[in-house]
């Protein structure tokens, strides 16, 4: 069976002790990273991108990916013993995850969400392995105009995840789009917005947006709060492992989380945080059992099901990014980034052309998922600890990261000044509460759309109907327009705006 | 006429302004037509959007109500201020400015220059604590950094290592 075979390839790529090693080093960083109030994932990739330069692609690539998930465990366990979420997908996890450890029971919720991911990551990464090739086929039939629809999806869909207003959601992206097109056009060979500084005919680096607006501006928005905001709490994790009862409360919410996050991570725009707070709505809709505690009191499936449901999904959003070459969120933006700095271009290609690199990415990615569960539950008592270092030693050492990881991207001092200047930028969109992740995901769409829409639109001989006349093309933009319908429908408006106060 | 949503009409006319700078700066390259696109053509088309969403935003704000006036919260100005000059001394530090003839200083000056200058971001500096922070930083970032990743960043001051 190909399936077998090919896992078989990927597992002998990933368990060269290299490639282990640096699965484990990914993990260990993502998960002390995610424990850092503050710093997501994105901020993290960010980071550590320029530490993977010097990697094969294959190994640097595994290394990302167990940064990714990391930051996904250790966000959960900062969501469950100081209420404070290390990042975006594990906010509903506070609800009913902070309760329980008030309770003494922050054993079980953190072995709830351990194990809940780790079942999660396994159909994920077996998801993942199934359909990678089937999806891969269809990506073969896309031309064109199908690709600017499908980013267009993409694109709608990541203004479902962002919180606030949807058309500043909407706006922010269009701004991104006109970011990424600075710097040299490839067609014309005309070096727009420029000013003449030739450091940005090469464009604006990624890097350089992703630091400054999230890394510096989280920071700058950190300090401006009263110290008081930061809580910090310190209770002893006693009696690690769940009941008998608490374990048949939770299987059937991890599997219900399982299915939901795996269904919506392959969804362009769809990925962790949007499966998490799916799959809380589902949790509370099943009927409670007599004598269960209430949700928002510390109810183990309101952490089960998340939980699985965030991870399910953070593992199948990779099979946009690795057959489609579309990423469906801020971090699969980054991983993007990740694989053409090692001259790699994301798309369908890869299966074929890199089946090392594709395979093996999925193997270390289960094997990540283990090492995952085997390093997150006894070491849970070590990362309380970092939790009691003081902000004030930490926001410089992220400050100084931030700045040698921009410097040496291109090895280039403009990046420095411009980094500070997105820095400031990250602040003032604080202010007006204009959400940053959707520009990211423009940014990086930015050049391959503009490259999409005229190639289509050349060959249509300028007919704008390509788009609605090519039947996936024309499935794809009813999908966005359903999406756009339904995130407006008074009802899911309230809904995810009630599901976005925790923010 | 009064702004409802002091944080949407701010954000509106930041956009309007930024789309109608990219689509006028867009018209000065060719814009060409939809079958052969110049390279003002979708940089174009995008700031019109921009400013137009803009637009909407803004007027939204100064039409519908939002409860408390939706008010941007006062700017603080020591972390953005302290945590671009340490960048800025960082870049200076590490990179040296040839136009005020300052030689490039190396990694261990901008470390400590960066650190001393960022922790005053907070309102708890303490400078014996933050010297020793950033000796253990610059020596963790020479270790992990040089030995370990081997990138290609001048340590020491040119004028010491010639």
């Amino acid at each position: 069976m190909d399936l077998i075979s090919n896992l078989a390839l990927g597992f002998g790529v990933a368990f060269t002790p290299i490639n282990l090693l640096y699965a484990f080093m990914g993990c260990i960083l993502g998960t002390l990273i995610g424990v850092l109030p503050g710093i997501g994932p994105v901020a993290t990739i960010a980071m550590l991108l320029p530490a993977t330069y010097a990697l094969p692609p294959v190994s640097a690539l595994i290394m990302l990916a167990g940064i990714y998930y990391g930051a996904q465990y250790g966000g959960s366990t900062t969501a469950i013993l100081v209420n404070l979420p290390g990042e975006s997908s594990s906010v509903v996890t506070c609800i009913d995850g902070y309760q329980m450890a008030r309770q003494g029971r922050a054993g079980p919720a953190l072995a709830a969400a351990g194990l809940g991911s780790f079942f999660a990551g396994c159909v994920g990464t077996l998801i993942l392995a199934a359909f990678a090739a089937p999806l891969t086929e269809l990506a073969f039939k896309f031309g064109p105009a199908e690709y600017f629809s499908l980013m267009i999806l993409g694109l709608i869909g990541a203004v479902v995840l962002a919180s606030g207003s949807l058309l500043k959601a909407i706006a922010m992206i269009v701004l991104g789009l006109l970011l990424g097109l600075v710097g040299t056009d490839v067609n014309s060979g005309v070096a727009r917005f420029s000013f003449d500084i030739p450091e940005l005919t090469d464009g604006i680096g990624f890097v350089v947006i992703a630091m400054g607006v999230f890394g510096y501006g989280e920071i700058i928005v950190n300090l401006a709060q009263p110290e008081s905001n930061r809580e910090v709490f310190t209770a002893k994790v006693q009696g690690l492992f769940p009941t008998k009862q608490d374990l048949k409360d939770m299987a059937p919410a991890v599997l219900r989380g399982t299915t939901l996050g795996s269904v919506l991570g392959i969804l362009p725009g769809g990925g962790a945080l949007l499966a998490a707070f799916a799959a809380y709505a589902l949790e509370k809709k099943i009927k409670m059992k007599a004598g269960e505690v209430p949700f928002g009191k510390g109810n183990i499936r309101g952490v089960a099901g998340p939980e699985s449901a965030n991870n399910a999904g953070a593992q199948t959003s990779f099979i946009p990014l690795l057959t489609l070459g579309i990423p469906p969120n801020a971090v699969m933006a980054l991983m993007v980034g990740a694989m053409t700095i090692h001259n790699i271009q994301p798309g369908p290609q890869v299966m074929t052309s890199n089946p090392q690199l594709f395979w093996g990415l999925i193997a270390s990615m289960w094997i990540g998922n283990l090492m995952l569960v085997v390093l997150n539950l006894p070491l849970i008592g070590m990362w309380i600890k970092l939790l009691t270092v003081p902000y004030r030693y930490l926001f410089p050492a992220i400050v100084l990261f931030c700045a040698i990881g921009v410097y040496t991207t291109n090895n280039n001092t403009f990046d420095i000044w411009l980094v500070a200047a997105f820095g400031f930028i990250g602040y003032y969109f604080n202010k007006l509460g204009m959400e940053p992740a959707p520009l990211l995901l423009g940014f990086i769409l930015g050049p391959m759309m503009e490259e999409n829409l005229r190639r289509a639109l050349l060959l249509s001989r300028g007919d704008w109907r390509v788009f609605v006349t090519r039947p996936l093309s024309a499935g794809l933009l009813v999908g966005a327009a359903l999406l756009l319908v339904i995130v407006l429908l008074p009802s899911v408006k309230s809904k995810r705006e009630e599901a976005f106060v925790e923010d | 006429m009064n702004i409802k949503s002091q944080k949407d009409f701010f954000a509106g006319l930041t956009y309007l302004v930024i789309g109608a700078a990219f689509a006028w700066g867009a018209t000065t390259y060719s814009v060409g037509q939809g079958a052969r696109m110049g390279p003002g053509y979708f940089p174009l088309m995008l700031g019109i959007v921009l400013a137009l969403l803009g637009t909407v935003i803004g007027v939204k704000a100064l039409v519908v109500d939002v409860p408390d006036g939706d008010k941007v919260s006062r700017w603080v100005w020591r972390p953005v201020f302290f945590i671009v000059a340490a960048n800025i001394a960082f870049g200076v530090l590490l990179g040296g400015l040839p136009s005020i003839k300052l030689p490039a200083c190396g990694l261990v000056a901008a470390i400590y220059a960066l650190v001393l200058i960022s922790a005053q971001a907070a309102n708890t500096f303490k400078l014996k604590e933050v010297l020793i922070l950033s000796t253990i930083l610059a020596a963790g970032s020479y270790v992990v950094f040089i030995l370990v990743l081997k990138l290609q960043i001048q340590v020491w001051p040119a004028f010491i290592t010639g």
